[in-house]
């Protein structure tokens, strides 16, 4: 019997991104079945076109090249470098994209299941989103991370 | 270095991606050929491993040579 990997994606960050779809494919290469059941901000993770950002405010743990104070990282520019100062490290480092990870959790069968409600409640479309996604609720998930052996809460 | 089936250099590519790679290789090869791996993350001594016990896939060997790691992963019956 296969071990089982529940994960909870709640967050569209580009950092927060990556422990889902990460910790997804490798479970598939160590034989475990996975389910990501994505809600609120994490199903921005299932658009077609990936755009997601990090932004040092609010976030003091950030590495930065130089302190920058609050009151500055509330200049809209601050967000677009850190996004793309984080990009560039990940490139340089050798890490996976995140369109990356996300193909080989779609190739490897992975189910990524959208949260119904939050579907609902952003108003988002079915277009907006990859194909192949299934839809479900919190008793879907329940049932799954019932049998599950690890659930994370991303 | 023990004699192997196939070659795969990982050099440059971080964690999860030398598993996720050597996963796909091994998929592709029959049981009891064997996978030399090479890797630069050093994550990989304990990540391999692990990759190793839980799939079945049998470390033969694994040494470091020139600042990159080498593994041989036998493709197991299962």
């Amino acid at each position: 019997m296969a071990k089982k990997l529940a994960i909870i994606a709640s967050k569209g960050t580009l950092d927060s991104a990556y422990p889902p779809f990460l910790l997804a494919s490798t479970a598939i290469a160590l034989g475990f079945e996975v389910k990501i059941f994505f809600t609120f901000y994490g199903l921005q993770l299932l658009n077609k076109e990936l755009n997601l950002k990090v932004s040092p405010l609010g976030n003091p743990a950030m590495p930065m090249p130089v302190n920058i104070p609050s009151i500055i990282q509330i200049i809209p520019g601050i967000e677009w470098f850190a996004t793309w100062m984080m990009k560039r490290k990940l490139k340089q480092k050798g890490v996976a994209s995140l369109e990356q990870l996300r193909d080989i959790c779609i190739e490897t069968g992975v189910e990524l299941i959208a949260c119904q409600m939050t579907v609902d409640l952003f108003d988002f479309k079915n277009e907006d989103f990859i194909e192949g996604i299934s839809r479900g609720g919190a008793a879907t998930f329940l049932e799954f991370a019932g049998e599950a052996d690890v659930t994370l809460y991303i | 270095m023990s004699p192997f089936d196939v070659e795969l250099d990982t050099s440059g590519l971080n964690c999860p991606l030398p598993v996720l790679k050597a996963r796909k290789a091994l998929s592709e090869m029959t049981a009891g050929q064997r996978l030399h791996l090479i890797v630069t993350d050093v994550g990989a001594n304990q990540d391999i491993p692990a990759f190793s016990k839980m799939t079945g896939n049998p470390l033969i060997e694994s040494n470091e040579q020139d600042g990159k790691l080498h593994f041989i992963l036998e493709k197991g019956a299962a």
